[in-house]
């Protein structure tokens, strides 16, 4: 198995917000990196949850399939599910596979945040 | 003369050509014109977020030696052969260009007294892995992705993973009562007919997931685009049609 080219580092703007930020790849190689983040910035009483595309230089079909997981999971949890930093290409793909009709994507954080 | 300084030049996203661009509805072209081409021209792709039914993972997978084929070798293999592996009854009618980012294939299938035409829309593509999405009325809404890749330095892995919903009622109804178990044994087969056109035996593993138990009832209207009702009721009247066309 080759191994997870991904940092995420979790913060937490407000006590119901967290962002995870995302450097490196989204590919099925990081579901347990993803997967860490996602229960580390749901911890507490966290209502949304914010993705920082920022840094994100690669991402194939199987990075899809985890987002689309972790969505579900997150409205299992009761929690929102919102985007940012996606360049014209990265909006291109969740547009094509249609997650953009299920998580807000936004242009920046600020935008993001105050939309959770 | 001063030179002026250039704003830097946007670099390509990494997998920029590995994608499909936009696509709002599919259009059928360079396909073989004896594949009976319904349920697909003019319909929209759905993710597995647009289903009706619970959302399962079902990830096939088979071993083998590294010796008999790199991770690449077997997705090459795939990409040409693709519907050689099929069981019997089912054809896939690539399209001439192969399998690559926005093209679309035509699935013909019959199943007892039930015939299925439809497609998908390969979204992705690159030498180790490709991926479908399924249009409006295929009995699933979701992408299958088919992927290699290395285990250790004596294994490769060939995968089959869906990520699906039953697309209408009918289908998860059908899905609950033999639906899931043909999806099983279609891509077992599939993955065994792999393996042994690579030279290898091939005992394939199977994990199944529920994702995620709720049903979309939202999306019941959905029920109007079923392929298989469309594709089944509508052969006696494209018969009848056939015979009422003037013979040149």
């Amino acid at each position: 198995m080759q191994d997870a080219q991904v940092v995420m580092t979790v913060r937490r703007p407000s006590d119901s917000v967290s962002v995870i930020d995302i450097e490196g790849e989204i590919t099925s190689f990081v579901e347990e990196t993803l997967n860490q983040a996602h229960a580390e910035a749901g911890e507490g009483a966290v209502k949304a949850v914010v993705l920082n595309f920022e840094g994100l230089d690669y991402m194939n079909s199987g990075g899809i399939g985890l987002l689309v997981t972790m969505l579900i999971r997150a409205n299992r949890q009761g929690q929102k599910l919102a985007a940012f930093g996606l360049n014209e290409h990265y909006r291109q793909i969740f547009g094509l596979t249609r997650l953009d009709e299920a998580i807000g994507i936004y242009d920046d954080e600020q935008q993001a945040l105050g939309s959770v | 003369m001063e030179e002026q300084e250039r704003p830097p030049e946007k670099k390509a996203p990494r997998d920029a050509a590995n994608w499909a661009g936009r696509v709002d509805k599919l259009h059928v072209s360079g396909v073989s014109p004896e594949a009976l081409n319904l349920n697909v021209e003019g319909r929209r792709v759905l993710s597995p977020l647009q289903g009706f039914g619970q959302m399962w993972q079902k990830t096939y997978r088979v071993r083998l030696p590294r010796s008999v084929a790199t991770p690449e070798v077997v997705i090459s293999t795939w990409k040409e052969r693709y519907g050689e592996f099929w069981p019997k009854g089912n054809r896939f009618y690539a399209p001439l260009t192969g399998i690559r980012p926005g093209e679309v294939g035509v699935i013909n299938a019959t199943q007892g007294p039930m015939r299925l035409s439809t497609g998908v829309l390969v979204i992705y593509s690159d030498d180790t892995s490709f991926t479908f999405m399924t249009p409006e009325g295929h009995p699933f809404a979701g992408w299958i992705t088919f992927s290699a890749h290395q285990e250790g330095e004596d294994l490769t892995i060939a995968q089959a993973q869906l990520l699906l919903r039953p697309g209408d009622p009918i289908y998860e109804m059908g899905f609950k009562m033999f639906g899931s178990r043909t999806e099983d044994k279609m891509w077992q087969h599939t993955l065994t007919a792999l393996a042994s056109a690579l030279g290898a035996p091939g005992e394939v593993e199977t994990e199944i997931v529920c994702v995620d138990r709720r049903r979309q009832w939202s999306q019941f209207g959905t029920l109007r685009h079923n392929a298989i009702f469309r594709t089944t009721l509508g052969a006696p009247v494209r018969g009848i049609r056939r015979l009422a066309r003037p013979r040149r």
